[in-house]
């Protein structure tokens, strides 16, 4: 790997600035027969809650116009688990593991980053925004008060990098950008999920067992790199970029946009080497650009 | 270990009403996948967005795929020609554990006698017990299966009793009869989840034993999204990857 793609992301040190979303790469080695993992920002993990969780019942994922809908609902093997058995296992890989973590009380972000401060973990991303559980995750997210003291909670027990997963689902999302960014975050991810829903007009039921469910996928690209400019102007630190990615093409937009890194999601299900098509063809970008570095290109949108 | 395939189409018939026979040139997959295996195929069109898992139903002479067309996406695949090219994700999943010391009972509904077929291509002695809503769903069965060497005797039921040499009613109410004659070995079964719990708790009070194959949507395929995970006793499990067959066993909850 060139040097074009190297970057560092409060203190992470990345071959390469495309990261995995998380929920959409597992712990990374579910991809490992189609992605050379360690070439790789980071992984993102799979949200991990203090217990394990089963997610929600019913149908969980339909596919929309350019896109889907999930209700998940954080199913995950619980923390304990992750420490013990998955960890040991995806150290190998040689990628940076940051593990994302949903709690549903200001003290559990706190508790689940105080236990993650171990060898093999790069950073800590907080999901304050996932829209499909009741008891945590987006209700942190909504309210810049209660955003601020899961990032303060979080950044008093570990030394790892605080990443802080914002929401679209709000009314200003540089406004929550601003309160984690004062609580103390090393850096802020967007977007997640557009909170939508699907009804079976046959059936008069609504297709997901869960009634709503988080959008993603090409479709809600364009809110994600409006949000990305919007936060990008109003924060000092770095922004990894997501929503939509499916090309070297769309991540570009993101690095102009004012994000330093960016994740790639719901493309990896169709397209599980999709992560080294966009390395390769960023790569070719650069060199067609004559750009020395991934870094000229951050936030270099021309607005006049 | 699964990879991506681009394959050609040898042909994409229609073998019943909505019900699409389809046949892909790959040697890689027709050599490794194992009865039960499935196969994620990505469609040509930029209008979608996830694949779409199909269980494979024959590896003899190219791999072979049925599908109902229920939605968007089969209605796509339906109007693809042999010539043209898909991008495969293959193979996936688990498949059934083939080790019967004797004759296995294959029980199947629907589209869930795909996968079926692919067993009774692999293994020497089999008996299969095809249920279906009527005498459309169950003809391109009988003879797709009837032609195969391990096949000694099909049982057909109907729910409309429509095909007049079977059965009337559900394949469960003609399970205990077939059961009763005590030659089998095994049970493996795939079709709608009433008929496989109902046939896995027949099989079980028989002492036999049963296996069962899943079909759950899904979106990576690969154990990653969650969107497939079911519970069992041993905890939760994802079709996809930890199935889609399952030892029956594992769904006999207390409850």
């Amino acid at each position: 790997m060139s040097e074009l793609l190297k970057t560092e992301i409060c203190g992470i040190k990345m071959q390469t600035p495309i990261l995995s979303a998380s929920g959409t790469f597992g712990f990374g080695e579910e991809f490992a027969n189609f992605v050379d993992l360690a070439q790789m920002g980071g992984v993102v993990t799979k949200c991990l809650t203090l217990k394990p969780r089963n997610g929600n019942k019913g149908v969980r994922i339909a596919e929309t116009p350019s896109g889907m809908l999930n209700s998940i609902g954080l199913e995950n093997p619980g923390v304990e688990k992750f420490l013990s058995e998955i960890l040991p296992r995806i150290k190998n890989f040689g990628m940076n593991v940051i593990v994302n973590i949903s709690g549903s009380s200001v003290e559990d972000y706190g508790e689940l980053a105080k236990l993650l401060d171990v060898d093999g973990v790069a950073a800590i991303e907080l999901n304050i925004s996932c829209p499909n559980v009741k008891d945590g995750g987006i209700i942190f997210g909504t309210n810049p008060n209660a955003a601020a003291s899961v990032t303060a909670s979080a950044k008093k027990n570990t030394d790892k990098p605080v990443i802080v997963k914002l929401s679209p689902n709000v009314t200003d999302v540089a406004e929550i950008a601003l309160a984690v960014e004062g609580a103390g975050a090393d850096c802020v991810s967007l977007i997640n999920t557009l909170i939508g829903m699907e009804i079976n007009i046959e059936t008069w039921k609504p297709t997901l067992g869960n009634i709503t469910g988080g959008l993603s996928g090409g479709s809600v690209k364009p809110v994600a790199v409006r949000m990305v400019y919007q936060v990008a102007q109003a924060v000092k630190i770095p922004v990894i970029g997501m929503g939509g990615i499916r090309s070297c093409a769309d991540a570009v937009e993101f690095f102009l946009a004012g994000a330093s890194a960016v994740a790639i999601g719901t493309a990896n299900f169709a397209d599980p080497n999709v992560i080294m098509k966009i390395i390769a063809d960023l790569e070719k970008y650069l060199q067609r650009r004559r750009l020395k570095n991934i870094s000229e290109l951050v936030g270099k949108i021309i607005t006049q | 270990m699964s990879k991506l395939f681009e394959s050609e189409i040898k042909s994409n018939v229609e073998v019943a009403p909505s019900v699409f026979k389809l046949e892909v040139d790959a040697p890689e997959i027709a050599a490794t996948a194992k009865a039960g295996q499935f196969v994620q195929i990505k469609l040509p069109s930029s209008e979608f967005t996830l694949r779409r898992p199909f269980g494979i139903a024959s590896t003899i002479n190219g791999v072979k795929i049925f599908y109902r067309v229920v939605g968007r996406g089969t209605e796509f695949l339906s109007t693809l020609k042999a010539g043209s090219s898909l991008n495969l994700l293959a193979p996936l999943g688990n498949g059934f554990s083939m080790n019967a010391s004797s004759k296995v009972l294959l029980v199947g509904g629907g589209m869930g006698l795909a996968p079926l077929l692919s067993v009774a291509e692999k293994l020497r002695e089999v008996e299969i017990l095809i249920g279906g809503r009527n005498r459309d769903e169950v003809t391109f069965w009988i003879k797709e299966f009837s032609h195969l060497p391990s096949i000694d005797i099909i049982f057909v039921t109907t729910d409309d009793g429509s095909y007049r040499y079977g059965r009337k009613g559900f394949a469960t109410d003609y399970l205990p009869e077939i059961l009763s004659a005590d030659k089998y070995s095994a049970v493996y079964t795939c079709g709608p989840d009433i008929m496989m719990y109902g046939t896995a708790l027949e099989a079980i009070a028989n002492g036999l034993h049963c296996e069962i194959c899943f079909e759950r949507r899904m979106a990576c395929g690969l154990g990653a999204c969650l969107s497939c995970s079911i519970d069992t006793i041993n905890g939760r499990k994802k079709v996809c990857k930890d199935g889609p067959v399952f030892d029956a066993r594992e769904f006999i909850f207390n409850t």
